[in-house]
C-alpha cells in the first residue's frame, strides 16, 4: 500500500535519524533538505562504519556485492540492524526540524529528598547550560524522579530528550513511567523490534543499540548506568552517544557505580557531579559482611556445599527471608543448584539466557522462590523489596567493585524492610571487595554528614 | 588469531595437529557454536536425507519417506532428482544462522561450514555445479545468492546456467499448487548441460519443490543425472 507522502511526513521521519536508504518507506528525491552519506568511509587505509563507528579490522568482511558488483566490505557490528555495505548510502535530514505537538508540563506531586532535590537542581541547570554532569546516586536513591523536573525545563523549551539505557528491561519500566508524568508529551520506547520506531516524539527512551539510527537528535541527552555492560566496554556505544546529540546540547550521566577513571575526576575536580549518597527512605545502605568460602568451587564439585555458606541458606530458609544469591558463572551455579535443592526443593537458579528468566523473576516476586540462585544478570535493574544477598566466589573477577556495589545494593530496598544483610563468602579479598566495601561506607558516611540518614 | 564467526571466540585453542601445521584451514566456529548445530547422522532417507527416526515408520517404504514417494508417484517429477544430501538438521541455531547468513547479509557465515561441504561433494558423483538462482530483485536485496555463497567459499566453481522468472514469494504456495504451477526457471545456457551429471547446491531442503523444479528443466535440457547438497534439511511437508 502507498503511504501518503507530504514534506512534512518525510521530516518527522527522518528528523535526527541516520537510516539506510532501504529503511526508508518514502521515495527520496534529491532534495536540498536530504543528505546522503556513504554507509562505508575509509580512515588512514581502515573502514569506518558510519552508523556505528566501528573501526576494528575484524568487524568488517567482504562480499562478492551483486549491488555494486564488486568485492563490497561491509560492517558485520551492526549487521543486525540492516545490513550497512560499501555502497550502502545512509540518509539524513538536514531541513528545518518539524515541532513536536503536545505540551511537556510535569504532572507529579511527589517529594524529592534533600539528595534527590540538589541533584535535580543540577540536572536543570545542565539542561539550561548545554554543559555536562554526572548524577552519583546510590542504587534506592530515586534517580529517576531526579530527572522529572529537568525534562521538563527542556520540554516546555522545545527540545528534544533522550534517555539511553543498556537494558530493554529498563526502557519497558521506564516508558510508561515518564508517560504517567508527561500526559500530554509522547513518549517513546525504542529497543530491538519495538514498534515505536518510526514516530517522531520529545521524549525517547532508548537502548543505547538503537541509538544507532539517530544522528545529531537530542538537545539533552541522558545516559543511564554508565558503567553497566555493554556500554562501558564498547566504543561504538560511546559514539552512538555523541552521534545521536547534538553539538550544542547537554549530557546527564547517571550511575551509582562510576569506574575508577571517572571518580577520580571527581575527586580532582575535573569533572562535574553531584553525589547521592542516601537512599530515599534515609536508611544507611547495609555494608557487606566478608567471610572466608575456601575453595567452594571444589568443594561443589565434590557435592557439597561449605558448611557456611551452607548454614548462610538454612538460616534464611528457616526464618523465612527470601534471598539473592550470586555466582561468579552459570556452570559453577548450575552444579550448586541441586545440592540447594535439597535443602528445598523450590529453589531456582537464572542467568541471563535463561529463556524462563521473567517468569522465575516472577515467582521471586510472589515469593513462591525461597531462595535464587543468579549469575550477575540480576546485579541490577531488578528490585525486590525485602531480601538478604550473597556471593558465593566474591574473589572471580566478574565481581567488580562496581557489580559488587550494585548486588549489595539489592538489599534493603524499601522503607518497610531497610536491613537486608549482605555477605560476600571469598576464596581470598580482591582489591575490588575492598573498595566495594570501602565505596558503601563512605556513602553511608557522606549520608549521615550531610544529615540525609536517619541514623 | 582467529575468532569464531559467530560468537568471535578464538578458535585457535581448538586446533588439531594438522591445522596447527596450516596444512588445514582453521575452523571457523569454535566448539562451542559448532556443538550447537545437529549434522545428519544415523538412518536417513535415501533420497532427500530426512533423518527416519524422526518419521513414524508407516511412512517409510524401502528406506524413502513418504514425501519422496509422493514425488516419485508424480508423472512428472519421477525420477528428476536422483538423490539429495544434506548436512545439517534445521534445528534453533540452524534456523537463526541461515537467518543471519541470508535475510542479514552476513556473507562470511558462507565459510562456517565451507569444510563439511568440501567433504560431502567428494562422495557425490558430479561434472558440473549450479547454485539455485534468485530473482533480480531478490538478489539486488540482498547484495548475494547465499546458494552461490555456500558453493564458492566451499571452493566450487559454479556454471551459471539457468535464471529464476517468478519470485520467490511462488515458493510460498502450498505444494500442490506449486506442483501444477508455472515454471519457476527459465534455462540462460543449454549446451553445456547435455550428458552431464549436474550437482544442484542451495542452503535448505524444506520441500524439496524447488530443487525438483530446477531438476527438471536441467534433465529436460539433457542432463544425465541431478543431485542435490544443502546445508540444511528442513521438516517440510
Ligand atoms: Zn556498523
Ligand atoms: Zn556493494
Ligand atoms: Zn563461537
Ligand atoms: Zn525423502
Amino acid at each position: 500500500m502507498p503511504i501518503p507522502v507530504s514534506p512534512s511526513s518525510l521530516a518527522a521521519f527522518l528528523a535526527g535519524r541516520l537510516l539506510l536508504e532501504e529503511e526508508v518507506p518514502f521515495p527520496l528525491s534529491n532534495s536540498p533538505q536530504l543528505q546522503f552519506i556513504s554507509g562505508i568511509s575509509t580512515k588512514n587505509q581502515f573502514y569506518h562504519c558510519e552508523r556505528c563507528g566501528s573501526t576494528k579490522k575484524e568487524r568488517f568482511a567482504m562480499f562478492p556485492c551483486a549491488r555494486c558488483g564488486k568485492a563490497c566490505p561491509y560492517c558485520r557490528h551492526c549487521l543486525m540492524m540492516g545490513r550497512v555495505s560499501g555502497c550502502s548510502r545512509l540518509v539524513r535530514w538536514v531541513g528545518p526540524e518539524p515541532l513536536f505537538e503536545g505540551d511537556g508540563t510535569l504532572h507529579w506531586s511527589g517529594q524529592l529528598s534533600e539528595g534527590q532535590a540538589a541533584a535535580s537542581d543540577a540536572v536543570i541547570r545542565a539542561v539550561r547550560d548545554n554543559s555536562d554532569v554526572l548524577i552519583w546516586a546510590v542504587c534506592g536513591a530515586g534517580k529517576t524522579e531526579v530527572l522529572f523536573q529537568g525534562i521538563e525545563a527542556a520540554l516546555l523549551a522545545d527540545k528534544r530528550v533522550c534517555i539511553a539505557t543498556p537494558r530493554t528491561d529498563v526502557v519497558l519500566e521506564l516508558a510508561p513511567r515518564l508517560q504517567k508524568v508527561f500526559p500530554d508529551a509522547k513518549v517513546t520506547a525504542l529497543y530491538g523490534g519495538s514498534l515505536d520506531r518510526h514516530s517522531y516524539s520529545p521524549l525517547v527512551v532508548s537502548t543505547t543499540h538503537q541509538l544507532f539510527r539517530f544522528s545529531e537528535a537530542f538537545d539533552v541527552m541522558i545516559v543511564d548506568e554508565v558503567d553497566a555492560f555493554p556500554y562501558s566496554y564498547e566504543s561504538t556505544l560511546q559514539f552512538a552517544v555523541q552521534k545521536a546529540r547534538k553539538p550544542l546540547s547537554a549530557l546527564i550521566y547517571l550511575t551509582a557505580t562510576p569506574n575508577d577513571t571517572w571518580q577520580k575526576e571527581c575527586r580532582l575536580g575535573k569533572r562535574p557531579f553531584v553525589k547521592i549518597p542516601a537512599r530515599f527512605h534515609r536508611h544507611p545502605l547495609p555494608v557487606p559482611k566478608l567471610e572466608w568460602g575456601g575453595n567452594w568451587r571444589k568443594a561443589i564439585e565434590k557435592g557439597r556445599l561449605p558448611r557456611n555458606i551452607k548454614e548462610w541458606a538454612v538460616k534464611r530458609l528457616e526464618e523465612n527471608k527470601q534471598a539473592l544469591l550470586f555466582f561468579p558463572h552459570i556452570d559453577s551455579m548450575e552444579r550448586a543448584l541441586p545440592l540447594f535443592q535439597q535443602l528445598d526443593p523450590s529453589i531456582e537458579a537464572v542467568h541471563a539466557e535463561d529463556p524462563s528468566r521473567k517468569e522465575k523473576v516472577t515467582f521471586m516476586r510472589e515469593k513462591k522462590i525461597p531462595l535464587l540462585l543468579s549469575t550477575t544478570v540480576l546485579e541490577r535493574g531488578v528490585t525486590f523489596p525485602n531480601i538478604d544477598v550473597a556471593v558465593i566466589g566474591a574473589e572471580d573477577d566478574v565481581f567488580t567493585e562496581s557489580a559488587l556495589v550494585q548486588i549489595a545494593g539489592r538489599a534493603g530496598r524499601s522503607a518497610d524492610f531497610p536491613d537486608g544483610k549482605v555477605r560476600f563468602f571469598h576464596f581470598g579479598k580482591t582489591k575490588a571487595i575492598e573498595k566495594a566495601v570501602a565505596h558503601i561506607r563512605q556513602m553511608n558516611k557522606e549520608g549521615r554528614e550531610k544529615g540525609w540518614l536517619d541514623r | 588469531m582467529n575468532g569464531c564467526l559467530l560468537c568471535e571466540e578464538e578458535t585457535n585453542r581448538s586446533l588439531n595437529w594438522r591445522q596447527f601445521f596450516l596444512l588445514e584451514a582453521p575452523p571457523a566456529l569454535c566448539l562451542k557454536c559448532h556443538s550447537t548445530f545437529e549434522r545428519i547422522t544415523g538412518e536417513h532417507c535415501r533420497t532427500c536425507s530426512k533423518p527416519l527416526a524422526a518419521i513414524d515408520p508407516a511412512f517409510i517404504a524401502d528406506g524413502i519417506c513418504s514425501d519422496c514417494l509422493r514425488w516419485e508417484e508424480d508423472l512428472t517429477f519421477q525420477g528428476v532428482l536422483t538423490g539429495n544430501s544434506s548436512l545439517y538438521s534445521y534445528n534453533e541455531a540452524m534456523k537463526e544462522f541461515i537467518a543471519r547468513f541470508k535475510y542479514r547479509g552476513d556473507y562470511v557465515l558462507a565459510r562456517a561450514f565451507a569444510e563439511e561441504i568440501k567433504e560431502a561433494v567428494k562422495k557425490i558423483p558430479f561434472d558440473l555445479v549450479v547454485a539455485v538462482p534468485l530473482s533480480e530483485e531478490r538478489l539486488y536485496e540482498r547484495g548475494f545468492n547465499q546458494a552461490e555463497a555456500l558453493a564458492k567459499e566451499a571452493g566450487l566453481e559454479t556454471a551459471d546456467v539457468f535464471e529464476r522468472i517468478h519470485s520467490e514469494k511462488q515458493s510460498k504456495k502450498s505444494r500442490t499448487e506449486r506442483l501444477q504451477g508455472p515454471q519457476v526457471f527459465r534455462l540462460k545456457e543449454k549446451t553445456v548441460i547435455s550428458n552431464k551429471k549436474i550437482l544442484i547446491i542451495d542452503d535448505i531442503y524444506t520441500t524439496g519443490s524447488t530443487l525438483r523444479q530446477a531438476a527438471l528443466l536441467l534433465k529436460q535440457a539433457g542432463a544425465v543425472e541431478v543431485r542435490s547438497l544443502t546445508l540444511a534439511r528442513g521438516q517440510g511437508t
